[in-house]
Formats: C-alpha cells, structure tokens, sequence
C-alpha cells in the first residue's frame, strides 16, 4: 500500500457531557487518522458517539457538551480550540457536513441557487456570473439534469434523493479536504440510497477530498468505505480495513453488528441480534463496556477494561478473547 | 411543453395557492378591498375633502350642529353633518384616520422591531439574557396593558410620539413571546446546523436562515396588531390622554362627540366610531384569514 498523506488525525479525543443527571462521556478517548482520499466509515448503535465524533471535528458540540482533551490535527494544526471565527473559515471550506435529513437540511424559504450561491460567497472569491456557472456546473455535478432551471427551484419542489444530491453538491461547492457525512442516506429509499452512495464515492474520488461516513448500516459501509472504526459506548471497539472488519472482525460487538445484517440468500428462520441493549450512559458497567451482552464473556471482562490492541495490517480491537480463531 | 417559463414574482404569486384561496374568499376580498379604500382615502382625503378640518379659518360657525345630509336641515356640502364648530365630520373622519392609522402602522414597525429583536436574541442563544426578558415579559403580563398605558401617558403627556413609546411599551410582549417560541423550533433545524456548518456567524444565522422562517407569525400578528393599536390610541385619545387636541385622530373625535351627545348631536361621535369599526373590523378579518392561509400548523 502507498505511503499517503494524513489529514486529519484525532488523538485521545473526550467529548462528555455534563449533565445534571451525571457526566455522559458520548466520546471517550478515541483516537484516529483519515488519509487523503479516503473514505473512513464510523459504524455502530445509536448512541455509541459516533455522530458526536463527527460533530467535535468541526468543534460543533453544544452545552452541555464539551471536548475535554484530546488533540484534531488538521493540516498540521491543532482545531480543538480555535475561536468561533478561525473556525468558520474552516468550516464548510476545509471540512464540510452532509446531515441525515435532507427535508430539513435545506432551508425551506430559499431557493436552492441561492443556498449554494451562499457558500461560494461566504467561502469563494467569484463574479455574479462565475458563481451561476458554479451552481450549475455543482448541480451537474451530482446528476441533477436540467441544472439552470432547477436553480430557481425551492427544496419542495424536489424529491428526497434529489434533495440530498444538492446536500452534496453544497458540501463539495467549496473542493472540501474533508466531508463528514452524517447517516446520509437514513431517511431515503433503499433504491435511491445505492444511487446516492455511488454518487458519493465517485464525487469524493474525483475531487480528492476524505469522507467520514458515520452511519449505522454496516451494508453501506461494506459497499463504500476503505476502513472502518467500529463504535460502542464511546469508544473505538474495532478498526480496520473494511475487508478485514467484515470477513475477519475480532470484537464479538463486531461480529454481532454483521450477523444481524438481514441476507436475502441464506435460509435464517431468525435474525441474530444482539442480546440487550446498549447500557445506560450515566452508569456505564465497570471493564468491557460491552460485556453484559457478550456471548464471550469471561470473569475478567467485568473487571479489567480491555487496552485496543493492534492484531497486524492496521486491524486494532479492544478484547481479551477475540472471535477469530489464532488472533490472540 | 418547451415553451420559455417565466419565473416572475408576480407570476409565481398570481399562481400559488395563496392568491387562489384569496380569490375564493369573500371576506378576504371585501376586507382588503375596504382597507385598500380607507388607505388611499387617508392618503388622497386632503384633496377632496370640503375643508381642512384643522384649519380653524376654514370654519364657519353659522355651519354648526348640521345633521348629515340627508337628514331634515343636512346640507349636501357636509355629507356626515358638521359639529358644534361648523367642522364637516367626513373631513375630520378622514383627517383622523391619518392619525390613527399612522399611529397603527408606525406602533407595528416600532414595537415588531424591538419585539422581534428581543425575541429572536432570546431564542436563539438562551440562557440568561433570554431568562430575563421572558421574566419581564411574564411581569408585564400580569398587568392589564391598557392600564400600563394609561400610566405612562399620564406621565409623559399627550403627543404622538409618546403614544408610539407606549404602545411600544406594552406590545414588544406578544412580538417576543411569539417569535422566541417559534425560534425555539426553527434553530433545531438541521439547515440551522447546516448553516452553521457551512460556516456562517451567528449574526447571519439570526438574519438570514431564521428570521426568514418565522416572519409568516410575524405577519399574522402584525396585521392584527396594527387593528388592535389603532383601538388602544382611540381609547386613550377617548380618555384624553392620547394624542394632542390640535391633530384630532378617530378616538378623539368620539370624545369631542361625545359631550354633544345628549343633546341630539349623535352623529358628531357615531360616525368617527363607526368607522374606527369598520377599519378594525377589516384589519380583523384580513389578518384571520392570513392566519388561516400562513399558518402551517392551522394546514
């Protein structure tokens, strides 16, 4: 594998929570890279802080929340703490976000050339007419045809998928080095979710940026991302290259989130699911976080929390006995 | 099916279903006709009226206590009758409506400026400057606003300008309540987040994304507001502690009528009142209607 550039690199990254019912630490000590080109795929239950992971990149964490330690390094520098200012610059032009709803993510009292034309006049240094041709060249750009009379269009005059794609075309109107997309294809169809994926893929290839892919479908992450980390409670369970996390996982979490993906072709009377639910955030159980719902557990994964360990080829897991056979 | 679309805001308005239900709504279309007529008759009034009612050399004492017109002893000169001045009532009617309505339509803008303002700040960032204003708000409310008002122009005198102060004073409450609820929602919006992602201040997020999104209410209330302003300065006038009796507004001329009352003077107070009904009662039903068609949550 080529040596690549690193741009983005979390190191012991803690968003808590600090509530009046007690500390919620939504992220806690999380550490990872994304490399140029990359597309990183951040897969896990609701509430296992994987939204928040994305959300404390673009330091966009509200009260109660916030980023205890840990270090973002992007583009050489620290942005954990930069003002709300510096930010803004960053934001949208460096690093920019596609939410999972695409029937609130437009505003609905403007039209959709002038949501886009708002980023290239906050971000962009272009004429009136430099602009238009940007907005329909983006709108091109994600398939949508017709692209100088759709300009004029409100968000309601366009269905869910179409919605999304002029999502995506204002998260890449300013050549972002890092999209972080946030479920972004939940609320849509299945069919036009594949569509919309393959969009996705091909744009960021294309335009040289990193996409972090937060989503809870390990489906979507095995068709798009190059590596996945893994989130349970906070915490990076798993992380690997995406064939390795799908054919050869070592956190029984892992393997419980890919045996309860439903398969059309085999013959399950039943889905496997895992046992229990994710435990309460305020009172999370001492060692394994995941041990209460483990078919593995042993005496020790309540008392001692497992360190993430590297198993070769960039595959890291947190756990004392992991599935794969000869791994420990 | 290729034929050039034009894009037109005038087209686009002719053709939305807003100007199909006004069509098909006759409340809407007597209402809006009505206040079309009273507006330009306030504004055009001073050319076709007998007299200028302010003008005290333009009156005639041999003119006084005429009925209206068609009455026994009505002279055609002074359709309404005049009063116990020789002025013709139509006149002063349509001179006062300048009054009221200016003190209506300039109240409005003023308070919805600093109730929307308040609002929207509170809002939007919470905490304690939105705990305070709300406090205030609650306080304010808990006292009848005509008599906040009474208190204030009895301090401060009767003048126009201080009659826009209080009016201010006891209308910013609704503007801000009103708006902050509606802020409350709206910037839990993901294109809120969205904004903010892209990297706009706070500043052009308050302007922009959300003011936009909350100015349906604040047309509502302000249609109603103007009706129900032009009835408090016309209850205070009544009282005489609305506007000075040199620019008589609708409610002043039902207090001057008022003391000729009982002398068989009836028209003197009735009709300026009438007509402080009729333009209330428009406003009324335009905003209901603009209520009903604005208002998502009524759809």
């Amino acid at each position: 594998m080529e040596e690549r550039n690193k741009v983005l690199e979390v190191k012991n990254l803690k968003t808590w929570f600090h509530t009046f019912k007690g500390v919620v630490k939504a992220v806690d000590d999380v550490s990872f890279e994304l490399y140029e080109k990359e597309i990183l795929g951040i897969v896990g239950e609701s509430g296992g802080g994987k939204s928040i992971t994305g959300f404390s990149i673009i330091n966009m964490i509200d009260e109660p929340g916030i980023i205890e330690t840990g270090e973002i390094l992007f583009e050489g520098r620290n942005i954990v703490r930069l003002s709300e200012g510096e930010m803004n610059k960053i934001r949208g032009k460096k690093i920019s976000m596609i939410f999972q709803d695409p029937m609130t993510s437009l505003n609905p009292v403007y039209t959709i050339g002038k949501q886009l034309e708002e980023i290239l006049i906050l971000h962009e240094s272009l004429s009136k007419k430099e602009r238009r041709n940007r907005c329909i060249e983006l709108l091109k750009a994600v398939g949508i045809s017709n692209a100088e009379k759709r300009l004029k269009n409100y968000p309601h005059e366009f269905s869910g998928g179409m919605r999304q794609r002029v999502v995506i075309a204002i998260a890449l109107a300013s050549n972002p080095k890092i999209i972080i997309a946030d479920e972004p294809t939940t609320a849509l169809d299945v069919t036009i979710q594949a569509q919309i994926l393959r969009l996705m893929k091909k744009l960021v290839r294309e335009n040289n940026c990193a996409l972090i892919l937060i989503t809870h479908d390990l489906a979507v992450i095995a068709e798009m991302a190059d590596r996945v980390n893994v989130m349970y409670c906070g915490k990076i369970v798993e992380s690997g290259y995406t064939r390795d996390i799908i054919f050869h996982h070592l956190h029984p979490y892992t393997q419980g989130l890919i045996g309860s993906i439903p398969g059309t072709d085999t013959e399950k009377k039943r889905l496997t699911t895992i046992e229990g639910v994710v435990p309460n955030m305020f009172d999370l159980p001492k060692g394994c976080k995941f041990a209460p719902r483990c078919a593995y557990r042993q005496p020790v994964c309540f008392e001692e929390e497992p360190e993430i360990r590297d198993f070769g080829d960039n595959h890291r897991a947190a756990c004392f006995f992991p599935v794969r056979e000869g791994a420990v | 099916m290729n034929q050039p679309v034009k894009h037109g805001r005038m087209r686009i308005f002719l053709h939305s279903e807003f100007f199909d239900h006004y069509k098909k709504s006759p409340t809407a279309i007597i209402s809006s006709f009505i206040l079309v007529t009273v507006i330009l008759l306030a504004i055009f009034g001073p050319k076709i009226t007998v007299q200028n009612p302010y003008d005290l050399g333009s009156l005639n004492l041999s003119e006084a206590f005429k009925p209206p017109a068609w009455m026994d002893g009505g002279d055609s000169r002074f359709l309404l009758g005049t009063d116990q001045n020789g002025r013709d009532i139509l006149s002063a009617i349509i001179y006062g409506s300048r009054v009221s309505l200016f003190i209506g339509l300039v109240g409005v803008l003023l308070t919805s400026l600093v109730g929307i303002t308040l609002g929207l700040l509170a809002g939007y960032f919470g905490g304690k400057f939105d705990t305070i204003i709300m406090r205030i708000a609650d306080i304010q409310l808990a006292f009848p606003s005509m008599l906040i008002a009474l208190f204030l122009m009895g301090l401060t005198g009767p003048s126009i300008r201080n009659i826009l102060i209080a009016l201010t004073l006891i209308g910013w409450v609704r503007y801000t309540r009103i708006v902050r609820g509606e802020v409350l929602s709206v910037r839990e919006k993901e294109y809120v987040d969205a904004a903010k992602v892209i990297g706009f201040s706070n500043g052009s997020i308050i302007l922009k994304q959300i003011l936009p999104n909350v100015m349906t209410s604040i047309i509502v209330i302000s249609t109603l507001r103007v009706g129900s302003f032009i009835m408090t300065e016309a209850t205070l006038s009544f009282l005489g502690v609305g506007v000075p009796i040199s620019t008589p507004s609708l409610g002043m001329l039902c207090s001057d009528g008022f003391k000729v009352l009982y002398s068989g003077l009836w028209w003197v107070s009735i009709f300026p009142g009438l007509y402080i009904v009729i333009i209330v009662f428009a406003i009324n039903l335009l905003g209901d209607f603009l209520r009903d068609e604005l208002n998502p949550k009524l759809k």
